[in-house]
């Protein structure tokens, strides 16, 4: 999706503010609103592509505007009502539709620390055919889905080398849709910035982009 | 595809908003509250840059130990007792005299949590976002830093499930120190790419 989040090189955003001695949490909701998404993915009713993919369908202006953990909170509940587990009314109201039942939650304190140290692995062991290898020119297509992508706009269409081959991985574009995981390899593609950004770049610099063989072509 | 938010019934406060949606899901039984406290604990207290810094003082230590970190960067580091979420593919990048690294992710957020926690909140905004890759000469001289002409700037966005770690020059002067004295000299931006680890002012602290 064109979305206002595929954000490299764009201009007008101002500077780059970094705060001196910055908390992990600038107030205790932040927290609970990433312990609340953490905790509801244990459902698995979606993954992290859907995820990501439902921050990005946050209207452009309401996305510029809020901050990072009010975007995960505006996320949790969408994701929430889309998996069934709450409905509209219950997030409008703050209560539980009279009569339901009460769930157990699958995540409980004392599994916290496996589950945070195991994470959850998006590479994939089954054979998939690399169709590109190091050193090898190629072109990000382009291409413009209307649903998630992590092909970043200001790469398509540009040219770039294979840098390294990551292995095999779950494609976000099919993901995030719950249409599969059509596993395939991941290349880092090294592109010239002046391949990017023409001649105000530096001959020299280059940007690094992770990119599914589905995203390329031969050059 | 595109399916937008419609609905804007909740409270416009954020911290309100979190609140109500906490007390529905608790009431629910859909979270515990007590997983909650766990998982902002660690966060807050166990997962941060101090891990990072750690992986960075062992390799420069340890040359056998910083090949290994190039060959396979998420075993090296669990190693040292560090992984899991979102730090389940780790890439290591060096910093040289002729290269220097600077990490970022223009598509959302994505940042090492294993390595260095949770994101500083100038890593998520969009003026770093946006400009990291047209313009991070621009973007490093914010930070302080003058990248000379004779230096490549290789930029890393992570738009997949790989997450990058640089790894900085060792700066002069520490020859002998301990793996701990260094790792505390290692910050956080050094090793996201937008400062350098700066040469302690009297050896041997």
């Amino acid at each position: 999706m064109n979305g206002v989040h595929d954000m490299g090189g764009m201009q007008g955003m101002g500077p780059v503010n970094a705060e001196q001695n910055e908390p992990v949490f600038h107030a205790p909701w932040e927290g609970r609103s990433l312990a609340l998404n953490l905790a509801a993915s244990a459902w698995g009713k979606w993954n992290i592509d859907a995820s990501r993919h439902e921050i990005e369908l946050i209207p452009a202006a309401e996305y510029l505007r809020m901050s990072y953990y009010e975007k995960w909170t505006a996320r949790l509940e969408e994701l929430l009502i889309k998996a069934g587990l709450v409905t509209h009314e219950e997030i409008a109201s703050g209560r539980p539709a009279p009569g339901s039942k009460k769930a157990t939650p699958p995540l409980t304190a004392d599994k916290v620390p496996s589950v945070l140290r195991t994470g959850a692995l998006a590479s994939r062991a089954v054979a998939a055919a690399a169709r590109f290898q190091a050193g090898q020119p190629v072109r990000a297509r382009n291409i413009h889905p209307d649903g998630q992508t992590r092909l970043p706009r200001y790469a398509r269409g540009h040219m770039g080398t294979v840098d390294r081959d990551h292995g095999v991985y779950v494609f976000p574009d099919t993901n995030a849709h719950f249409l599969g995981e059509k596993p395939q390899h991941v290349y880092s593609v090294r592109f010239a910035a002046r391949e990017l950004w023409g001649d105000q770049a530096s001959a020299r610099d280059s940007v690094y982009i992770d990119l599914w063989d589905d995203y390329l072509e031969p050059a | 595809m595109s399916e937008r938010h419609e609905h804007q019934t909740v409270p416009s406060d954020p911290a309100l908003r979190v609140k109500a949606l906490e007390s529905l899901l608790v009431e629910k039984g859909i979270v515990d509250p007590a997983a909650l406290d766990a998982l902002i604990d660690t966060y807050e207290h166990k997962v941060g840059p101090r891990n990072g810094a750690r992986v960075v003082a062992r390799a420069w230590a340890d040359p056998a130990y910083k090949q290994r970190l190039f060959q396979d960067a998420t075993s090296a580091i669990a190693e040292l007792g560090y992984g899991g979420r979102q730090g389940e593919h780790m890439v290591v990048v060096e910093n040289t005299p002729a290269i220097h690294n600077l990490v970022v992710c223009t598509l959302c957020s994505c940042y090492p949590w294993s390595v260095l926690g949770l994101p500083p909140v100038w890593y998520k905004s969009a003026p770093y976002r946006s400009r990291a890759v047209i313009d991070p000469r621009g973007v490093l001289r914010e930070f302080g830093l003058e990248v000379g002409e004779d230096v490549e700037v290789r930029v890393w966005d992570s738009t997949a499930e790989l997450r990058y770690l640089v790894l900085p020059e060792r700066p002069a002067g520490t020859e002998n120190w301990s793996e701990e004295d260094l790792a505390a000299l290692v910050t956080r931006d050094a090793m996201i790419g937008v400062a350098k680890v700066a040469a302690p002012r009297r050896a041997g602290a």
